[in-house]
């Protein structure tokens, strides 16, 4: 049978995944509403946010509390540190979809500057890598943690092109400048929520291995 | 194993085996005491922590058809403590033991401290004088006793006797000092009191703590091993056992899954 504080952590488990998938539907949903031009899903996403925000705080304040009445150690205590960590990642996430849904609402007003090839690929690689390494929280699978962190090179290779291609159209006609500038924009964010699914898969490392691998390359960590 | 302390070592466990007549009660145990640092023993209810303490000052010499078998060597003399060559009562005297429960002599304050001393035969007034003082000092007792040296022991309240006891176990000059489960008897403040002292007297002495409370060992301890059934399950760095253990039974352990 399982004990109160066993549940306890089950609970704050599910509560932390209900948060993912709140945000990993709020980052398909900004680029939906970005390529299908669709500015009422846009304003669901911004909507939403609030919610995000109040789960977050919830989860904090459960973590402190288990931290505070249950003196978790070894295992336990990681998985709360982690949730405590990644709920933190998780939400700016959920801004960064909001930040999407901002700019698609701005960009749906005005005639579309160029199919839309590459942001569409950015994103579905970030929400699988959120996707990928909540998963590896609730399998405490560390390779696949590990391998979420390869794939932060495609999305950040992936806005450098994004860039050079929206810098091409500025240069060549300065009219598109406005929505090259807010594409741009939108590439960054993708990256930036890429570069929270690995903060999120690093702590999934801590949480299985007890090993902090932040700001380590690779190379490094076998060495360590 | 020896590669987790990084200091010098005070003693060394080397394939230590402890029979109570045919029961076989510590097994091949391995472990580095570090000098001047606090090494903690945790597990279960006789999983042979307290069993392990004790060959520490052969206290399992008091009864026929114990046998040890292995090594405690202490350092820098290189004396195997368990050795049959050595005589007990000199251990005793290098490596003293503080109790469960507090067990003060049915003598002054005073008295308490300085019969070990006496017992070695130290008689003048003055060394002893001194000596006392700085045991009490050295236990925090002092400055609660100082003017009442000459009243009986029993006097005293619990965490004031567990430290009078702690006072008679320095007097000696002991280079290792045993605990077991030295506050399990006294209320928060005094283990408190008593875990602070714990922390403090390892700038003078070796120590080795064998306590039931995990927080304990994790607020007092600077290595911790885990012991269960008669082995060593895993020995670490106190902060590393509580935060990411190797072992899957210490896992279990430290977060009370089992034990």
């Amino acid at each position: 049978m399982a004990t109160i504080f066993e549940k306890e952590l089950t609970d704050l488990k599910g509560t932390v995944l209900k948060l993912g998938a709140m945000v990993e539907k709020a980052i398909s949903d900004s680029i939906k509403s970005l390529v299908e031009r669709n500015s009422k899903l846009a304003a669901d996403v911004i909507d939403k946010d609030p919610q995000v925000n109040a789960l977050e705080v919830e989860i904090d304040e459960e973590c402190i509390r288990l931290i505070a009445l249950r003196q978790p150690r070894a295992g336990d205590l990681r998985l709360i540190t982690t949730a405590m960590k990644i709920t933190t990642d998780l939400e700016r996430i959920g801004d960064l979809a909001v930040d999407v849904s901002e700019r698609a609402l701005e960009l749906n007003e005005e005639p579309q500057l160029k199919p839309y090839i590459d942001i569409p690929r950015m994103a579905e690689i970030a929400q699988g890598m959120v996707k990928d390494a909540l998963d590896a929280l609730v399998k405490r699978d560390s390779a696949l943690a590990r391998d979420v962190l390869t794939r932060d090179d495609l999305v950040d290779n992936l806005n450098f092109q994004v860039f050079n291609e929206l810098l091409f159209f500025m240069i060549q006609d300065p009219r598109t400048v406005s929505r090259a500038v807010k594409l741009t924009y939108i590439s960054k964010y993708l990256e930036r929520i890429a570069d929270h699914a690995t903060n999120i898969a690093e702590m999934v490392v801590y949480l299985v291995e007890g090993k902090i691998i932040r700001h380590m390359a690779v190379s490094e960590e076998k060495k360590s | 194993m020896s590669v987790v302390t990084t200091g010098e070592l005070k003693a060394e466990v080397k394939k230590l085996n402890f029979y109570y007549g045919s029961v076989h009660a510590l097994k091949e145990i391995n472990l580095p005491i570090e000098r001047r640092k606090v090494s903690a023993l945790i597990g279960p209810s006789g999983c042979g922590k307290t069993t392990f303490l004790r060959c520490f000052n052969r206290m399992h010499d008091l009864y026929p058809h114990n046998r040890y078998e292995g090594e405690i060597t202490l350092y820098p003399d290189n004396i195997n403590i368990i050795s049959p060559e050595i005589d007990p009562i000199e251990i005793r005297m290098q490596i003293s033991m503080v109790f469960q429960k507090p067990n003060p002599f049915p003598k002054s304050i005073y008295e308490n401290v300085a019969y070990g001393l006496r017992v070695r035969g130290i008689s003048k007034r003055a060394v002893l004088d001194e000596k006392v003082e700085r045991s009490l000092r050295g236990a925090a007792l002092w400055d609660e006793v100082k003017d009442r040296l000459n009243h009986l022991a029993f006097d005293l309240s619990g965490g004031q006797q567990q430290r009078l006891c702690i006072a008679r176990a320095l007097a000696t000059d002991p280079r290792i000092l045993l605990f077991d489960e030295p506050t399990s008897a006294l209320d928060p403040t005094a283990t408190s009191k008593i875990e602070e002292l714990i922390v403090e007297l390892k700038n003078e002495v070796t120590i080795i703590i064998v306590t039931h409370n995990m927080q304990q060992a994790a607020r007092v301890s600077d290595y911790t091993a885990f012991m269960y059934l008669g082995e060593i399950v895993e020995f670490d760095r106190t902060d590393k056992i509580f935060t990411a253990p190797s072992n899957r039974l210490t896992e279990e352990y430290i977060t009370g899954r089992f034990g």
